[in-house]
C-alpha cells in the first residue's frame, strides 16, 4: 500500500511509516488480499441463481460484485467465508464448503 | 504587563482555559480538580467563551471525548485528579499513541487505597508511562503558566504529544496566592489557533486514524512516538523562551536554586520546592552549602540537565511523593539513577515523603539536609541511620519503632 508516496510494508522504517499509522484516502482495504483468513468458502451454483440480488447487499466484505444488474462470482481475495450470503439466498444457489488449502 | 490578582490554582487554570481558544472541554468532577470544570462551565454559561463544554459521565468518557474532538480537528482539554486519572488510563495511551496534542490540568492527589483525598503524586506517577508529557508546578503561578505553555508544546510539529500540567492538590489547587494573569487576548495570541496537518473532518484529505497495528508495525510506531517525546525537550525550552518574552517569567526544564557551590542538594517535584527554598535560605545564612533542583519537565526527563546540576554535589536527596512499590525506591529516584548512570557523582538517597497529604514542614527538609551531612561525613557518622533507615531508600517523618 502506498501512503504519501511511500510503500507501507514490513520493510518500512520508523522514520518513513505514517504518523501513528494513519491511513490516507479511502478504500485501501482493497489493496490487501485478506481472503486467506477464510476457513469456509461460498461456491456458486449458477444454474440455480435467479439474479435476485438479495445476497450482494448483505455481504459485510463487499465481496459480491454486481455489474449491469447481475452479480458476478465472489471476490475471493476479500470474502471471509462468513456464510451470510449462503443463509440469505432463497434458491440454494450458494454452497458452503470447507476451504481446502 | 499582566494584571495581578489573588487566586487559587484551580481558579487560575479555569481562567487560562477561557483564553486558550479551546474548542472542547470535556470533564467530570473529582476532588481536588472539581473547581476547574465548575468555574469553567460558568464562563461557558455566561457566554464568556464559545468553547463547547461536555459534562461527561466519567473520566474514561472525558478522555474519549477529548480524543474524538482532537482527532476531528478541534483543540480539546480536560482536568482531573486521582481515581479520575486512573479511570482514563486506557484512553491516555490511546490519545498519546494517536499523537493527539491534547492538554490536561492534572491536580495531583493520592491514589486510593487506603482511601485518601489529599495530595501526593501517586496518581500522576501512575500515568508517567502513558506517553503524556508531564510538567510539574511549584505554585499557582507556575500551574497557570505551564498549562498555557502546554498547548504550544503539545501542538509543535516535532512533538505532537499530549501534555499534562500537574499541580499539587489542595496545597496549590486551593491555596489562594498572588498571581499575575494574562488577558484572554494575550493568551489567545500566544497559543494561536489549532491547525492540524490532518484531521478527520478534513474534506480535502480523507484520513483514517488508529487502525489495528500488526506485529510488523507497532514497534516502528512506538519508536516514532518516543521521538516526539524526546523532541519535546528542546521545544519545552523554546516555548518557555517565547512565554518569557510575553510574561517576563522564565522557566527551564529544571530550576536550580543555590546549586552553584552546593555540597548537598535536594531534588523535588512540585510545591515542596517552595518550602525547601525557605529552608535553604535559613541554612545558607548559617553558612551551609545546600541547594535545590526542581524538576519542571518530568516527562520527558531532562537527564542531561539534572546530571549537570547535581554531579558536583557530595550527597543528593531525591524526594519521592509516590511509593511506586518497586521495593528499591520511588519513581523519581529511578530516573535520577538513570540520569547518573556511568557518571559517578554524588551519593544518592531516596526519601519517600508527603504521602496521602502528610504535611511537609521546614523541619522535615532540614532533617533531610542533616542526613545528607552525615552521608558526606562517611560511614561512621551515618552508621546508626543506615542501620535504622537503610543506605538509600528511606521514609521521611514516618512513625516507627
Ligand atoms: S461468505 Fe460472507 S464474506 Fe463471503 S461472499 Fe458470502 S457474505 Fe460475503
Ligand atoms: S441471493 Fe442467490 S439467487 Fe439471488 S443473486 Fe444471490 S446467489 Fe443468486
Amino acid at each position: 500500500m502506498k501512503q504519501k508516496g511511500i510503500e507501507i510494508n514490513d520493510r518500512v522504517s520508523w522514520q518513513n511509516i505514517t504518523l501513528a499509522g494513519a491511513v490516507y484516502g479511502g478504500g485501501t482495504a482493497k489493496q490487501f488480499a485478506t481472503g486467506d483468513w477464510r476457513s469456509m468458502r461460498p461456491v456458486m451454483v449458477w444454474e440455480k441463481c435467479k439474479q435476485c440480488l438479495l445476497c450482494a447487499p448483505v455481504c459485510p466484505d463487499s465481496s459480491i460484485p454486481v455489474e449491469a444488474g447481475k452479480r458476478l462470482d465472489f471476490d475471493y481475495d476479500h470474502c471471509k467465508g462468513c456464510g451470510v450470503c449462503v443463509q440469505v439466498c432463497p434458491f440454494e444457489a450458494i454452497l458452503f464448503k470447507k476451504e481446502e488449502k | 504587563m499582566g494584571k495581578r490578582d489573588r487566586l487559587s490554582g484551580n481558579e487560575a487554570i479555569a481562567l487560562a482555559m477561557k483564553g486558550m481558544n479551546l474548542d472542547v472541554v470535556a470533564a467530570f468532577p473529582i476532588t481536588p480538580s472539581t473547581e476547574i470544570p465548575q468555574y469553567f462551565s460558568q464562563y461557558v454559561a455566561n457566554g464568556e467563551t464559545d468553547t463547547l463544554f461536555i459534562p461527561v459521565e466519567s473520566e474514561h468518557s472525558a478522555m474519549s471525548a477529548c480524543i474524538g474532538a482532537q482527532a476531528a480537528g478541534a483543540r480539546a482539554s480536560t482536568a482531573t485528579s486521582s481515581c479520575g486519572l486512573a479511570l482514563m488510563y486506557e484512553m491516555l495511551h490511546v490519545g498519546a499513541s494517536l499523537r493527539l496534542p491534547m492538554t490536561m490540568a492534572c491536580v495531583t492527589r493520592a491514589l486510593t487505597g487506603p482511601i485518601n483525598i489529599h495530595n501526593d503524586h501517586g496518581d500522576a506517577m501512575g500515568a508517567r508511562d502513558t506517553g503524556w508529557i508531564q510538567l510539574y508546578a511549584e505554585n499557582a503561578q507556575e500551574a497557570y503558566d505551564n498549562y498555557i505553555m502546554a498547548v504550544k508544546i503539545a501542538e509543535d510539529k516535532q512533538v505532537l504529544t499530549p501534555v499534562m500540567a500537574c499541580q499539587d492538590g489542595f496545597i496549590t489547587s486551593h491555596a489562594v496566592e498572588n498571581i499575575e494573569l494574562l488577558s484572554d487576548e494575550e493568551i489567545g495570541k500566544f497559543v494561536g489557533l489549532y491547525e492540524p496537518a490532518e484531521y478527520l473532518l478534513n474534506e480535502e484529505e480523507k484520513v483514517a486514524m488508529g487502525p489495528y497495528d500488526a506485529p510488523a508495525y507497532l514497534m516502528e510506531h512506538k519508536r516514532q512516538q518516543a521521538e516526539g517525546m524526546m523532541q519535546a525537550l528542546p521545544v519545552i525550552e523554546k516555548v518557555a523562551a517565547e512565554f518569557a518574552a510575553l510574561s517576563g517569567r522564565h522557566y527551564g526544564l529544571i530550576e536550580e536554586y543555590q546549586t552553584e557551590d552546593a555540597e548537598r542538594i535536594l531534588v523535588v517535584l512540585g510545591s515542596t520546592a517552595g518550602t525547601a527554598k525557605q529552608v535553604i535560605k535559613n541554612l545558607r545564612a548559617k553558612g551551609e552549602k545546600v541547594g535545590l533542583v526542581k524538576i519542571r519537565s518530568y516527562r520527558p526527563f531532562p537527564a542531561a540537565a539534572v546530571a549537570k546540576a547535581i554531579k558536583k554535589a557530595k550527597a543528593v536527596a531525591v524526594m519521592d511523593k509516590a511509593e511506586g512499590m518497586s521495593g528499591i525506591g520511588g519513581p523519581l529516584f529511578g530516573d535520577i539513577c538513570v540520569a547518573m548512570n556511568g557518571l559517578g557523582g554524588p551519593r544518592l538517597i531516596d526519601y519517600m515523603y508527603g504521602l496521602g497529604g502528610r504535611d511537609v514542614r521546614p523541619e522535615h527538609i532540614e532533617a533531610v539536609y542533616r542526613d545528607l551531612a552525615a552521608a558526606m561525613a562517611g560511614k561512621a557518622d551515618e552508621e546508626q541511620l543506615i542501620k535504622k533507615a537503610g543506605p538509600y531508600y528511606r521514609y521521611l517523618a514516618l512513625r516507627e519503632e
